[in-house]
């Protein structure tokens, strides 16, 4: 089991009464379904917000970085990079355009 | 002494306004969920500390959610500590999934797209909630791409009536401006298995068994803008209204032309009459006269804004056809704000309450069944809704 680090926007943060930063327990090998399964699980208010719930897909407006490297589309079971794993880098979720 | 509680959405948050009976000062609270658009926050007539409220954005989708003591905490339904269960997370209070199941649904069949070709049916939006007249854990949720949704456990799961959007005219239903919207929803007191819809642009239904099947109701409808101006279907229904001492009688704003029902929407006739432009979205009833209407003309289909730069409510104490103009206490020179569809209210009050919220972020309200207006609030960001709870 890894501790892994998550960066949530703004928004996501207030519905999860949480701050910046949340860490989760995700089973090796990560991925990303694994860690975004851990983050619903331990943040019921964020269901439907991140993926559709019809298809599981990452919403059109969000992005995931990792390691300074775009993974929005990457595929959803390839395995996260050692840092993330490590706990030494975050998965940023964030907004793929700028909102007023 | 009775007070009055005002539910406005907007574009960025939810905002509560409150004021004892007399209705003359008010307290503002908000915003609550701030950033995000609320379509309509609705209060149930059972409990009405309970309020239900939609809450969206591009970025994250819909989510909904409930306050139990009259606005002053919120929370998404079913996602307490306390609700887990086996399978947790049990409830998914923001799942509007279109049913297509084989005993209950229909086909997900496809709509007419701005273009005239045919579109997939696609959720976007939850426009208006409407709680159970008899039951505070039941709510109706009309939603973008048109549908209606029920659910039976506070807004925890929600269902489809899909004899609605499997009517069979579907394909001919289209987007308005702002979407393919179910925006309109009333609960027949005097019959609980009568609900009346409305969608644009598809027109008014009604169903008489609890929402199993239903029937367009548009028979009077006239619109220019269709290939067939008396269509069955296919008609910009803006909004609907009923007074419920007498809820076969219906008042409907088109897109243009302001409607009247004498039986149930069977049939329609036109009682626009005396108005400077038929163009408008709002319409409601007063509380305690039911012949006696309110809407706020605006210029064209194409100039979303009052007359003259001049904002008026228009008022019939003749059910209709002969309109005053209510100007006091309005903005009568360059105002150019809209007035959209859910964003009018009255309370119950002996003397009436009129309320009405725009785009330019005011909230005005006449204690005086529109008479005279005042602006309970000035600067909210653009109202998407308003809606009204008078407390004992």
């Amino acid at each position: 089991m890894s501790s892994v680090r998550v960066v949530l926007p703004y928004h996501l943060r207030n519905l999860a009464h949480v701050g910046t930063e949340v860490a989760l327990d995700v089973a090796e090998p990560v991925t990303m379904r694994r860690l975004l399964d851990a983050l619903e699980a331990a943040y019921p208010m964020l269901l439907g917000t991140i993926r559709e719930y019809e298809t599981g897909q990452r919403r059109a407006f969000l992005r995931f970085f990792v390691c300074e490297e775009d993974w929005s589309n990457e595929p959803l079971d390839k395995e996260l990079p050692g840092a993330v794993v490590e706990g030494k880098e975050p998965l940023l979720v964030i907004g793929a355009i700028a909102g007023g | 002494m009775s007070s009055v509680r005002v539910l406005v959405g907007t574009r960025k948050g939810a905002f509560i306004l409150t004021s004892d009976g007399k209705r003359k000062d008010w307290q503002v609270s908000g915003p609550h969920f701030a950033g995000w658009e609320i379509y309509h926050m609705k209060g149930s007539p059972v409990d009405p500390n309970r309020i239900y409220a939609s809450q969206t954005n591009a970025w994250f989708g819909q989510l909904l959610q409930c306050s139990v003591d009259g606005g002053n905490t919120w929370e998404q339904p079913g996602v307490k500590p306390e609700d887990a269960t086996p399978s947790w997370p049990p409830a998914k209070s923001n799942r509007f999934l279109y049913d297509v199941s084989a005993e209950t649904g229909k086909p997900l069949t496809t709509h007419q797209w701005y273009d005239g070709t045919q579109h997939p049916w696609e959720f976007k939006r939850v426009w208006h909630l409407e709680p159970s007249l008899t039951d505070a854990e039941t709510v109706y949720a009309g939603v973008e791409d048109a549908a209606l949704f029920r659910s039976t456990d506070g807004g925890k799961n929600w269902h489809e009536l899909a004899g609605l959007r499997g009517h069979g005219t579907g394909p001919k239903w289209q987007p308005g401006a702002g979407g393919m919207c179910l925006h309109t929803i009333i609960l027949d007191p005097a019959d609980p298995n009568r609900i009346y819809i409305a969608i644009s642009a598809a027109g008014a239904f009604r169903t008489d068994d609890g929402g199993a099947t239903w029937k367009p109701i548009n028979k009077g409808l006239v619109s220019n803008m269709i290939p067939d101006p008396n269509a069955e279907i296919g008609h910009c229904v803006h909004h609907v209204a009923m007074n419920p001492a007498r809820p076969n009688v219906l008042f409907m704003q088109k897109h243009w032309d302001v409607m009247r029902s004498d039986d149930a929407g069977e049939n329609w006739r036109e009682v626009s009459g005396n108005l400077p432009t038929d163009f408008g979205f709002v319409i409601d009833v007063h509380a305690h006269e039911p012949e006696t209407l309110y809407v706020v003309p605006i210029t064209s289909d194409s100039l979303h804004y009052p007359p003259e730069g001049k904002l008026r409510v228009y008022r019939s104490r003749t059910g209709g056809n002969e309109w005053e103009p209510l100007a006091k206490g309005l903005p009568q020179q360059d105002c150019y704000v809209n007035v959209l569809r859910d964003a009018m209210a009255v309370d119950s009050l002996d003397e009436c309450g009129v309320y009405f919220g725009t785009t330019g972020g005011q909230v005005y309200a006449s204690s005086d069944a529109g008479d005279n207006w005042q602006p309970i609030v000035r600067d909210l960001p653009g109202v998407l809704s308003v809606e009204v709870q008078t407390l004992a």
